[in-house]
C-alpha cells in the first residue's frame, strides 16, 4: 500500500502523526564524509554527543537503508556525479543536510576543482554553516531537519517530473518557518 | 577463560559517569576565544563603531563579506568618523569563522560571539545584514529565530576578546587600550598586562566568566 493514495480524515490524520513520529525518530544517514566536516560527524555519532538519541546512530554504508545524506565536506566535480548516483539510489522519503560552508557553498575553495554548492547537484534541506560545524552545529540542523518532518507532508516531497530537484536559483523550494527545536 | 575477558571489559565500563552531552538540554560551555556568530559593536553612547573601511571584506579567506561604506549623515552621525558601514553582510555558507576580519578591523567594530549552533532551511536566511548584526541597545546580540540562544551566551562577545592591539603594536602584552562598548563597558587586562584606562584596571579579571581551554571535557 503506497502511502500516496491516503485521504485525510480524522483516522489517517493520527496515522500521519504516527508515520511522521517515526520517520523522525529513525533517520538513518548514509555515510558521505568527503572531507574534515566527516571527523565532526563522526564525532556527533560517538559517545560525547551520541546520535543515537535521535535514532540516528546507524551510518548506512548503503544508500538503499538510509534517509539522509549528510554531505560533509567539499564536493569536487568529480565527486558530483557520484553524489548524485547515491542520492538517487536512496529510496523515498529522503533528505539531505549539507554540511559545512565547503558543501553548501564552496566555501573558501573558489576554484574550478570544488562545486560551489552541493544544492547544483542535489536539492538540500538544511544548511549547517561552520567549518567546520560542531557537534552542536550538526545536531541542531538534524533538529531542524526533525522539525521539518514533523511539519512537512507524509507523502511524496518531489513531484514525478523530478521538479523540486533543480538548481536552487531556480526553484528556491517552499519556506519552512522553523524555530530552534528544544 | 579467554571467552570472559571481554565481558571484564564491558563490565568495567557500565558503572563509570556517562560522558554525553545531551545537547537540545545542555550545551558545553565554549572556550574563552571560540570563533561563532559575528556581531558589529556599539560605543558605549550608542554609536557604531564600523566605518565602512571594508578591511574586513578585504581579508577575508572566503570573500563572505560584503561592505559598502558612506558618508555620515551632518545632522544624525551613525558612527563617530566620517564614513560608516552603510551595507553590511555576511554569507554564513561562506564564512569559516578565521576570525581575520575582527583582527583587521581598525576599530573593533566586528567581533564574534559564542554563538555556534544554528542552521538554515533557505540559503537567503544565511546572508545576515546589517541589522541582523548589530548589537541592540542593551549592546547585547540580536537573536535570530533559527539560531540557539541560551542564558549567558552573549557573554565574552565583545572587542576584549581580540588576540590583537587595537593599535596594531606589536608589543601589544604588556599594555591594553580597549574601547569602551555598549553592553560591556571597558574591560579589564587579562593575566600579565596593565592598562592606564582607570575604569578597566578597577575591575577584578577574575570575575569574567567562561572556561579555560586546559579544561578536559568529560
Amino acid at each position: 500500500m503506497g502511502l500516496e493514495d491516503l485521504q485525510h480524515n480524522f483516522l489517517t490524520g493520527s496515522l500521519e502523526e504516527l508515520v511522521k513520529w517515526g520517520r523522525r525518530n529513525s533517520v538513518w544517514p548514509a555515510t558521505f564524509g568527503l572531507a574534515c566536516c566527516a571527523l565532526e560527524m563522526m564525532a556527533t555519532g560517538a559517545a560525547h554527543f551520541d546520535l543515537s538519541r535521535f535514532g540516528m546512530e546507524i551510518f548506512r554504508a548503503s544508500p538503499r537503508q538510509a534517509d539522509l545524506m549528510i554531505v560533509a565536506g567539499r564536493v569536487s566535480q568529480k565527486m558530483a556525479p557520484v553524489l548524485r548516483q547515491v542520492y538517487d539510489q536512496m529510496v523515498e522519503p529522503k533528505w539531505v543536510i549539507s554540511m559545512g560552508v565547503c558543501a553548501s557553498s564552496g566555501g573558501m575553495f573558489n576554484n574550478y576543482a570544488i562545486v560551489q554548492g552541493v544544492d547544483q547537484v542535489v536539492p538540500v534541506d538544511v544548511y549547517s554553516p561552520g567549518c567546520p560545524p560542531g557537534p552542536e552545529t550538526l545536531m541542531h540542523s538534524i533538529l531542524t531537519l526533525h522539525e521539518m518532518i514533523k511539519t512537512g507532508e507524509i507523502t511524496r516531497r518531489r513531484e514525478e517530473t523530478g521538479r523540486g530537484a533543480e538548481l536552487h536559483l531556480d526553484h528556491p523550494g517552499p519556506k519552512v518557518a522553523v524555530g530552534t527545536p528544544r | 577463560m579467554g571467552f570472559f575477558d571481554g565481558f571484564k571489559v564491558t563490565m568495567s565500563q557500565v558503572f563509570r559517569p556517562r560522558v554525553t552531552v545531551p545537547y537540545p538540554k545542555f550545551k558545553r560551555p565554549k572556550p574563552l576565544r571560540f570563533h561563532g556568530r559575528h556581531v558589529l559593536n556599539r560605543y558605549e553612547d550608542g554609536m557604531e563603531k564600523c566605518i565602512g573601511c571594508e578591511l574586513c571584506a578585504g581579508v577575508c579567506p572566503a570573500r563572505c563579506i560584503y561592505v559598502r561604506g558612506a558618508d555620515n549623515p551632518p545632522d544624525s552621525p551613525v558612527s563617530p568618523g566620517e564614513r560608516y558601514g552603510f551595507v553590511y553582510e555576511i554569507n554564513y555558507l561562506r564564512c569559516i569563522h578565521c576570525d581575520l576580519c575582527v583582527e583587521a578591523c581598525p576599530t573593533e567594530a566586528i567581533t564574534e560571539s559564542k554563538l555556534f549552533e544554528f542552521s538554515f532551511t533557505d540559503r537567503s536566511d544565511a546572508i545576515y545584514t546589517r541589522d541582523e548584526l548589530l548589537v541592540d541597545d542593551q549592546g547585547m546580540p540580536k537573536k535570530q529565530p533559527w539560531e540557539d540562544w541560551r542564558p549567558g551566551d552573549e557573554r565574552n562577545t565583545s572587542a576584549w576578546m581580540r588576540a590583537t592591539s587595537p593599535n596594531g603594536a606589536a608589543g601589544y602584552e604588556g599594555k591594553v587600550a580597549w574601547s569602551g562598548e555598549l553592553g560591556f563597558g571597558v574591560r579589564p587586562p587579562e593575566h600579565g598586562q596593565s592598562t592606564d584606562n582607570p575604569a578597566a584596571a578597577a575591575t577584578d579579571p577574575s570575575t569574567i566568566e567562561g572556561h579555560e581551554d586546559e579544561v578536559t571535557h568529560g
